[in-house]
């Protein structure tokens, strides 16, 4: 096995490095992926949606189905990890469980002062620092994604600062299993309100039926909404990932 | 064609073989996802790079505020590409939430096997 895998890699990468050879050079302004559409992007974002950091615009706005479906992966991996902890044991497993004897009980570790102080004091400013990052997204490096996963950081620090229980009872598995679903659901009911306004599906312009703002300023607007829905779904699904692989997805005991 | 213009494409090519050969050369499934992990990082790395110009600065403009602001100029080649990022921001999000689930799925396949070495649960499955 290790033998084929050897020549496979050698092979596909000797074969890799002899494409190379018609890449453009690193950095080249004229290389093919930096003309016609990104190109389009840059001249015409910043007028289209008032928004000064592009990625932003971009992502929430010109690919905002790209996104969508994006988040939807990630609602959908979040429920899966659910779904697969949670199956009743298999045969195998089962008959190994008649066998040995009953489980013992985790140890659990003494707490630490310092340790949950540092943890109280962090705790806030990361929080803050992840609204921050959210709301100021269209004009500086941010946006959803970041925003949840701080968020989600946040949480997941208190579950190891403390234990696991002192963070799902703030956080408990029925609140942030409906996050998940919450921020897929704002990110596409802002699409359908669109669409029932009248205009195309996620074309935010379309908002300017029921908010007195011009179609720039909408589509500023509809980015954050877009945005906050896609730092739910990020924010709690990286909780539900931590919690579900720790504790093998009884939410009990960690680690 | 200059040669020091492909180097950090070698650079890719390295990574990326290493997390193929992590993928499909190991036994242990722990060891196959850090080689994918690996694989994907290569990728994203590229990607980044792809959109990277010489002299180029961050995909933010500055427009002034106020009313005596002057009309904002773009020069293109000044600012790298955007898209790029964009497509890997999300691809980054996507690959820790799969890469969840791979880890669900390993945890699972230990309860039922005890062990995560490929050729031990082969070895169980045509046991039973």
């Amino acid at each position: 096995m290790r033998k084929i895998a050897i020549i496979v890699t050698v092979v596909l990468g000797a074969i890799l490095l002899w494409g190379t050879t018609d890449f453009p050079n690193w950095g080249d302004p004229h290389s093919p992926a930096s003309q016609h559409l990104s190109n389009r992007y840059i001249k015409e974002a910043y007028q289209t949606t008032h928004v000064p950091n592009l990625v932003s615009a971009i992502l929430a706005d010109y690919r905002n189905f790209d996104t969508m479906l994006e988040t939807s992966v990630v609602f959908v991996a979040g429920t899966a990890i659910f779904l697969i902890l949670r199956l009743p044991l298999g045969p195998l497993a089962r008959r190994r469980n008649l066998d040995s004897d009953p489980p013992k009980p985790l140890k659990t570790l003494a707490r630490d002062p310092i340790l949950e102080m540092a943890c109280r004091l962090l705790f806030p400013p990361i929080q803050l620092f992840g609204f921050y990052v959210l709301c100021h997204g269209h004009y500086s490096p941010g946006g959803g994604f970041q925003a949840g996963v701080t968020l989600g950081a946040s949480f997941i620090m208190l579950a190891i600062g403390f234990d696991l229980t002192s963070a799902t009872t703030r956080l408990s598995e029925n609140l942030f299993r409906r996050f998940m679903a919450w921020g897929v659901l704002l990110y596409a009911g802002v699409g359908v309100l669109c669409l029932l306004l009248g205009g195309p599906f996620l074309d935010y312009a379309a908002l300017g039926a029921i908010l007195p703002l011009g179609p720039e300023a909408l589509r500023s607007q509809g980015i954050l909404f877009v945005e906050c829905g896609v730092t739910m779904t990020v924010g709690s699904v990286i909780f539900g990932i931590y919690t579900n692989l720790v504790s093998r997805g009884s939410h009990q005991d960690s680690l | 064609m200059q040669p020091e213009g492909h180097f950090i494409y070698w650079f890719f090519i390295a990574l990326l073989m290493i997390g193929l050969y992590g993928a499909i050369g190991k036994d242990n499934l722990v060891k196959k996802l850090i080689g994918l992990s690996i694989f994907q990082t290569a990728i994203i790395l590229f990607y980044v790079s792809a959109g990277f110009k010489k002299g180029g600065t961050i995909p933010i403009l500055s427009p002034g505020h106020g009313p005596h602001t002057e009309p904002l100029v773009i020069d293109v080649d000044a600012i790298i590409n955007p898209l790029p990022h964009v497509l890997m921001l999300t691809a980054i999000v996507v690959g820790v939430a799969t890469m969840g689930v791979a880890l669900a799925i390993i945890q699972r396949i230990y309860i039922e096997y005890g062990t995560v070495e490929e050729s031990e649960i082969l070895e169980k499955i045509a046991k039973s």
